[in-house]
């Protein structure tokens, strides 16, 4: 054994892992650390420009509550845009979950069974799109818009257009637990941090995690070193359903009422927090606390521009500026790195 | 080497189209045990993918079968293989840019621990021992954090090489490791060659070279368009034959002139 050209474990364990420098550490979390900037520059500007707004906590309540509508679909659509794929089709998917909800409250008259479904009907669809993607190598972008229609399309015909109201007895615990408030803050945003700290884990603490960052940064690598290219997109996928339609029963709960629009103009708030977040377009790149600050960037443009009364058509420019600021600067640092 | 145990890895009558191109044409290729096996031929004769035949990237077509330890293999997969005690310098080093040296080493294989978390404080130390003991890598600028594409061309090779060793597989394939390698590194690298030999495993080891390839092998296999043309022993054959033959080969396509 002792000639193999490995050291003895021993040896191995007696090295000890160069110390990283406290500069060593924020070059390499350079991206982190801009994002983190870029929330605290755009938050003193806000708090400048509109105190009583921004100084008041109604407004971080209200944000509480309608942020996580979508930016639980950020948090796992980071998990796809690090494999190197886009989903566009989760904002149907928030409605065609809840279509499965109401069918199977009505035949069963179950909710548990309703909340199985929901979350079944988001697996099967992103499972969907997994396949079409991963096994028949359609290129995502695309036939995630044609499935964003198809889902649509199939919620509509089973809904005939009309909305459902949702104002059943038996809804009161599930209220409760996705609309109450827990130490006074909103349970919507109580579920946002718990999928988001439940994503952090799998990406960062599994060999699942480790291998979408694999799977993104060179799929023919990952794919000569074992790794099931094919599970592993799937999954991404299928995680990101079941969030949708998670988000559409919260959504819809929250509302006491199934709009058949649910989702609409959901699509692109995720994408852009994904992006400011850091998550790289290439794949291979992202962090889920990334995705949370982008979340938060966002969620806090739209809830403090109206509340600070300014007019609604300011809320396109400051999503512009900051996205434009921030995709420039990560662009800059990750040149920096490189080089 | 025992010629009446069955061999490590053997390939029976495997043939590989890609279209077109017929990359392997009724190939037989065994490995033994403790046995170094050196594969030659021209560019494009199919010693690539012979490799990613074994090693389960590749199926072959219909009527080729995959022999591992005595026993047919039936859907065989990369991660089969590297199960069963195979690991591979692929030629195109198969590694993750954007990924820490860490990352890289344990890719596919990262081990766990007890609530099947990963294990990255046993990832980042031995993959920083074996920079250090293994790679040589003495500048503390090289730390196992770096992402690999930071690193030089012959940097990142011995991450790819040190990561085949690292496993103690039963079988070791090299395909081209020393290419680009400064002299030293590739003097290195045979001397791993060597080691796993005298560990009582085995290798098929792939180098245009072949004074780097003559003096480590206990036989040679020579591959000419997709076809096996030829089988020698070091003892059997002096480098300068050798030499001729290989031209021969490539000139001809058969052995003799
Ligand atoms: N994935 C593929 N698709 C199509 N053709 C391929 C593929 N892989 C290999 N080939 C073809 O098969 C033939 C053999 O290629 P291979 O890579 O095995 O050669 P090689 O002996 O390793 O050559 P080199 O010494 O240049 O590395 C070539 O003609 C190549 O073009
Ligand atoms: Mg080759």
């Amino acid at each position: 054994m002792a000639k193999t050209g490995i050291p003895p474990r021993e040896e191995v364990a007696a090295e000890a892992v160069p110390r990283i420098t406290p500069r060593l550490f924020l070059r390499r979390h350079a991206l982190t650390t801009g994002t983190i900037g870029i929330a605290v520059v755009m938050w003193t500007i806000f708090i400048v420009a509109a105190p009583d707004v921004f100084l008041n906590s109604r407004i971080y309540s209200a944000f509480g509550i309608t942020t996580p509508l979508w930016g639980m679909m950020a948090l796992a659509l980071t998990f796809v845009v690090i494999t190197r794929e886009m989903d566009l089709s989760f904002v149907s998917v928030m409605a065609l979950g809840m279509v499965g909800f109401v069918r199977v409250h009505e035949f069963t008259g179950s909710v548990l069974l309703a909340i199985l479904a929901c979350l079944l009907v988001g697996l099967a669809c992103g499972l969907f799109n997994g396949f079409l993607v991963a096994v028949l190598g359609i290129p995502s972008l695309v036939i995630t818009l044609g499935t964003m229609f198809f889902f649509r399309g199939i919620e509509l015909a089973l809904l005939d257009g009309t909305g459902v109201p949702l104002t059943d007895d038996a809804f009161g615990t599930l209220r409760d637990v996705l609309n109450g408030k827990t130490a006074g803050i909103p349970n919507e945003f109580v579920w946002m941090v718990i999928i988001g700290v439940l994503l952090w884990v799998v990406l960062n603490r599994t060999r699942y995690g480790a291998h979408l960052f694999v799977v993104g940064d060179n799929v023919d690598s990952a794919r000569l070193m074992g790794i099931r290219v094919t599970r592993v997109k799937m999954t991404a996928f299928g995680t990101l359903g079941v969030v949708a339609a998670f988000s559409g029963m919260v959504a819809s709960m929250q509302s006491s009422y199934l709009w058949p629009t649910l989702g609409d103009g959901s699509l692109l708030l995720p994408i852009a927090a994904v992006f400011l977040g850091g998550t790289s377009v290439f794949g291979g790149i992202g962090t889920i606390f990334g995705t949370f600050l982008g979340a938060l960037m966002v969620g806090s443009i739209q809830a403090g521009v109206i509340s600070a009364g300014i007019s609604g058509f300011y809320t396109q420019l400051f999503f512009g500026l900051i996205i434009i600021v921030s995709l420039v600067m990560q662009t800059l640092i990750s040149r920096r790195m490189r080089s | 080497m025992d010629a009446t145990e069955p061999p490590v890895m053997e390939l029976r009558g495997v043939s590989k189209t890609f279209g077109e191109v017929r990359a392997l044409s009724d190939v037989d290729f065994h490995v033994r045990r403790g046995e170094i096996v050196g594969l030659l031929g021209d560019n494009g004769s199919g010693k690539s993918t012979m490799v990613k035949m074994m090693m389960g990237y590749h199926r072959p077509d219909p009527g080729g079968e995959v022999w591992f330890e005595g026993e047919r293999v039936q859907g065989w997969s990369v991660a089969k293989a590297r199960a069963l005690g195979i690991e591979t310098v692929y030629q195109e080093r198969a590694l993750a840019d954007l990924q820490s040296v860490w990352r890289n080493m344990f890719m596919g294989r990262e081990p766990v621990n007890r609530f099947g978390l990963l294990d990255i404080r046993r990832m980042r130390r031995e993959a920083a021992a074996l920079m250090k003991g293994h790679m040589g890598f003495t500048s503390g600028a090289v730390h196992p954090d770096n992402v690999v594409q930071t690193m030089s061309g012959g940097e990142k090779q011995g991450v790819a090489i040190t990561r085949a060793l690292f496993f103690e597989a039963r079988l070791v394939v090299l395909d081209e490791p020393t290419m680009g390698l400064s002299l030293s590194e590739t003097q290195k690298t045979l001397d791993f060659v060597r080691s796993i030999k005298e560990a009582g495993r085995s290798a098929v080891f792939i180098d245009h070279n072949v004074y780097h390839v003559y003096p480590v092998v206990d036989r040679l296999v020579l591959l000419d368009r997709g076809r096996i043309a030829g089988e020698f022993t070091p003892a059997g054959i002096t480098l300068e034959q050798l030499t001729d033959r290989l031209r021969t080969v490539a000139r001809t396509g058969r052995l003799e002139g």
